[in-house]
């Protein structure tokens, strides 16, 4: 099954036998930093689109910010315990798209929506819906690292306390297995009290997640979380997803086409607003049916 | 060697950085200027000086501690050629000569010296005598005669008038003072039994001989105080001054008296420290111009507490609704031009809306309707701490909305995003993240407030500072707490005691003293809101990495 995007020119068309081969280097060459098993992993997960049935269904949406539209007829289904990634050149409306999925796009002014989200079948847009029990569902990690300043225990417990948690155990017993979800338990168990801006750039990352982990989300989306990041940390937090989709299901946008060969089960391609083409990783990395698809990912785009 | 040239010299950009290091050093220098002036005549005030005698050609002798030495403007002659010097001195005994200061011509000096046996003898009025004693005596019995005799009996004596004064004031400031408020309350309770149109005898009986009773204590406490006045009476002294003039009064009228030329300079500084927490802690004497000014740094300090109090949640909430609710257009813009020129609006003119909207519109209305039993005499439709601080408030708000409007820009994107992410409602998220990470902006706003509303004197003098206030706002009566009184302010002090005092060249050190402690306050106040910004600060910005 593959899912193109309202794009009259979504490949049929040959792809010409050398310019194939190249792509072919481009991941071969990706994917050896990479660790083995994220290969196998690839190999194994095969067609998950196929199979997986759809947490969230993204249908005929279209996105304004004022008069300029950001997103043109986007319809995409995102499997349930897959990580699916987003990726294209800046400006293309991937974060748009991302934010939309929290409705965190509601806080900015002039933005309009057209279409419909369905997290499990129910548009998230619809009037009855309560924004804030949607966002415990579907928890967010940003670009920039944005621990709160307050002790990393605070932090963790932040969202439980927001749905009236008070029992202290319980809080504990919350902030220690979001820590170890985030596998950061470890490092910072004896410090739990200090402040979280004393944590390194990746620890803070992760804290985030952990922060996110703790108000038991569903669907866990991902802005560039590894973007300020040196590659031990992206490394840990890569590490991490695949732990994580067992239990929900993750959305990632990323600017590094490594890190989508690496860690997504799908990868979704954006150029202008447009959802270009969506297809298992592999099948986008090696075997892209588009060729804006296969310019952007051989690096040769513009 | 390179050729200088004015461009190269112009294009390098040293010209620049000397203006503006030049500008700083200049600010600088005035600011620092004024605090070592302040602080100068500010603290010498507290010095025991030395009592110089002059003797003149024409015989006679005059006394009194150096203040200045000048040259005499434009009186050349042949006796005085130009730039002959003159020298004030403070010769005191007012009741005596009428003025405090005397100018001496230097030509005519034949002697100076510092008899070590001359004596300052500081009095509850008519300030200081300087001079010896003649003779203490007990009715018509002569106790001592001769300044030496009279020294050594005179501080045993002291301290026993003392005692009595002391007692004098505990029965008038305490004991008939709570009468007095105990036969007000009685009184008004009448009347507001006659208001209320059914004069319940038996209620009326009752209090009637409450009033009895409070009457019978309070002559018994009048006739306590007649004796005492009569024990401070019992002992006179007779004190000359230099030329031998003599003046008698009471020793009970006597406050303190010392040799000031044979103190050693430890018994100096001890006096010194003294006189400085006198000024502390006491109230002040003859019109202000002696003794201390507690009731004016407790009525400040006051004032801009209860204005504190008032301007933060005030401003805290506008500015929340201007920069997070509100939505952002022509008209907020204008609110924000509005606010900001309110800051600009000059004092006084506040004053006048604090007298009319606060004192006669708020006032008059809780006078009517809570206070009618005391009407016409107006309780909170008059001048009052608590008008004041609301007035100051009201001037000093936009500096706390301005404030805390750059506070809340200041708190990034990403943590009201990172809130509202974890389901966090938009509430929730300015009152968990936001808005403890704007505190060091909106103390930077109250730290500003404070030390505008500290100097402010003119909008008070129309809601509620006074001259000489009978009691401070807080007292031992019900409720302890009283916001309708009025109060005394180290701003008004200075402008009172510089400017409106009768003796205005003596009263010229107070007014330092007071600026000086004025000062004080202002930086005390800053510290403790500047101590509380740092501390959030730290707790806000963890610590660093």
């Amino acid at each position: 099954m593959q899912i193109t995007a309202n794009s009259a020119t979504s490949g049929t068309s040959a792809i010409p036998k050398e310019r194939m081969r190249r792509s072919m280097l481009v991941v071969e060459k990706m994917t050896n930093t990479s660790e083995r098993r994220n290969q196998e992993h690839m190999e194994s997960t095969s067609r998950p689109l196929a199979d997986a049935h759809p947490k969230i269904v993204i249908q005929d949406m279209n996105f304004f910010y004022g008069k300029v539209q950001a997103l043109t007829k986007v319809n995409m289904p995102i499997p349930a315990n897959q990580v699916t990634a987003f990726i294209g050149p800046s400006g293309c409306g991937k974060s748009t798209l991302l934010r939309c999925l929290n409705r965190l796009n509601d806080l900015v002014d002039g933005t309009r929506i057209e279409g419909k989200i369905l997290l499990e079948g129910n548009d998230i847009y619809d009037p009855g819906v309560d924004v804030t029990d949607l966002r415990t569902r579907v928890g967010m990690v940003f670009q920039k690292v944005n621990p709160f300043p307050k002790s990393i225990w605070q932090n963790v417990a932040y969202g439980p306390q927001l749905r009236n948690v008070k029992k202290r155990a319980t809080l504990d017993d919350l902030v220690e297995k979001s820590l170890q979800g985030a596998g950061l338990w470890e490092e910072v168990k004896d410090r739990l009290h200090g402040s979280a801006l004393g944590l390194s750039g990746g620890q803070q990352q992760r804290l985030c997640i952990a922060r996110a982990l703790a108000v038991n989300p569903d669907v866990l989306l991902m802005d560039e979380p590894c973007s300020a990041l040196d590659p031990i940390s992206t490394g840990r937090i890569e590490e991490l997803l695949y732990t994580l989709k067992e239990q929900l299901t993750v959305v990632i946008v990323t600017h590094n086409m490594q890190q989508a060969a690496r860690v997504s089960d799908l990868t979704g391609f954006f150029l202008l607003g447009e959802l270009i083409e969506y297809d298992d990783t592999k099948t986008i990395f090696t075997n892209p049916s588009d060729r804006r698809t296969e310019d952007y990912i051989t690096g040769r785009f513009g | 060697m390179e050729k200088f040239s004015i461009k190269k010299f112009l294009d390098s950009g040293s010209l620049f950085i000397w203006l503006c290091g030049g500008a700083l050093g200049l600010s600088l220098l005035m600011i620092g200027g004024l605090l070592v002036l302040i602080l100068i005549n500010g603290m010498g005030y507290f010095w025991p000086k030395d009592l110089l005698q002059l003797t003149l050609n024409d015989g006679s002798a005059v006394l009194g501690e150096w203040v200045a030495t000048e040259t005499i403007p434009n009186s050349e002659s042949s006796a005085k050629p130009k730039g002959h010097e003159r020298i004030q001195l403070k010769v005191g005994n007012r009741d005596l000569y009428g003025l405090d200061f005397r100018w001496v011509d230097r030509a005519d000096i034949v002697n100076e010296q510092y008899p070590w046996d001359v004596v300052v003898f500081e009095r509850r009025e008519w300030g200081k005598f300087f001079g010896r004693i003649k003779q203490i005596e007990e009715g018509e019995m002569s106790l001592a005669s001769g300044n030496e005799e009279g020294m050594s009996i005179l501080f045993p004596l002291l301290e026993r008038t003392n005692g009595i004064q002391e007692r004098i004031d505990a029965i008038e400031k305490e004991e008939i003072g709570e009468l007095n408020h105990r036969l007000e309350q009685t009184r008004l309770q009448l009347r507001s039994l006659e208001m209320s149109g059914q004069p319940g005898s038996g209620e009326r009986a009752a209090i009637e001989a409450q009033v009895q009773a409070l009457e019978a204590r309070y002559e018994v406490q009048n006739i306590a105080l007649i004796a005492l006045y009569d024990e401070l009476k019992r002992f006179r002294m007779t004190v000359v001054d230099v030329a031998g003039e003599a003046q008698t009064f009471p020793v009970g009228t006597l406050m303190n008296a010392w040799l000031p030329n044979s103190l050693g300079i430890g018994e100096k500084l001890l006096m010194y420290v003294q006189n400085f927490w006198e000024v502390l802690s006491e109230e002040p004497r003859e019109a202000n111009t002696e003794g201390g000014i507690f009731p004016a740094i407790f009525g400040t300090v006051m004032m801009v507490v209860i204005m504190s109090i008032a301007v933060v949640p005030f401003g805290v909430l506008a500015a929340l609704y201007l920069k997070e609710y509100a939505t952002q257009g022509v008209v907020t813009q204008m609110i924000r031009i509005a606010v900001n020129n309110l800051a600009g609006v000059p004092s006084i003119v506040f004053g006048v809306f604090g007298l009319g909207f606060f004192i006669y519109a708020v006032g008059g209305t809780l006078d009517q309707l809570f206070f009618a039993e005391a009407l016409p005499n107006p309780t909170f439709g008059t001048g009052g701490i608590l008008w004041a601080s609301l007035t100051l408030a009201l001037m000093t708000v936009p500096v706390v909305i301005v404030a805390t409007e750059e506070g809340l820009s200041a708190v990034p994107r990403e943590y009201r995003e990172g809130s509202l992410a974890l389901g966090a409602t938009k509430l929730e998220s300015l009152w968990r993240v936001v808005l403890p990470c704007a505190m060091p902006g909106i103390l930077t706003g109250l730290i500003l407030a404070v030390s505008r509303a500290t100097g402010e004197v003119a909008p008070l003098m129309l809601t509620g500072v006074v001259k000489l206030a009978p009691s401070l706002p807080v007292d031992g009566f019900f409720p302890f707490l009283h916001l309708d009184r009025k109060f005394m302010h180290l701003g008004f002090h200075i402008f009172d005691v510089g400017f409106q005092s009768p003796n205005v060249e003596a009263a010229k050190p107070m007014v330092y003293v007071t600026t000086f402690i004025l000062v004080l306050v202002v930086l005390m106040l800053n510290m403790a809101a500047i101590a509380l910004r740092t501390r959030m600060r730290k707790r806000y910005a963890g610590s660093s990495v």
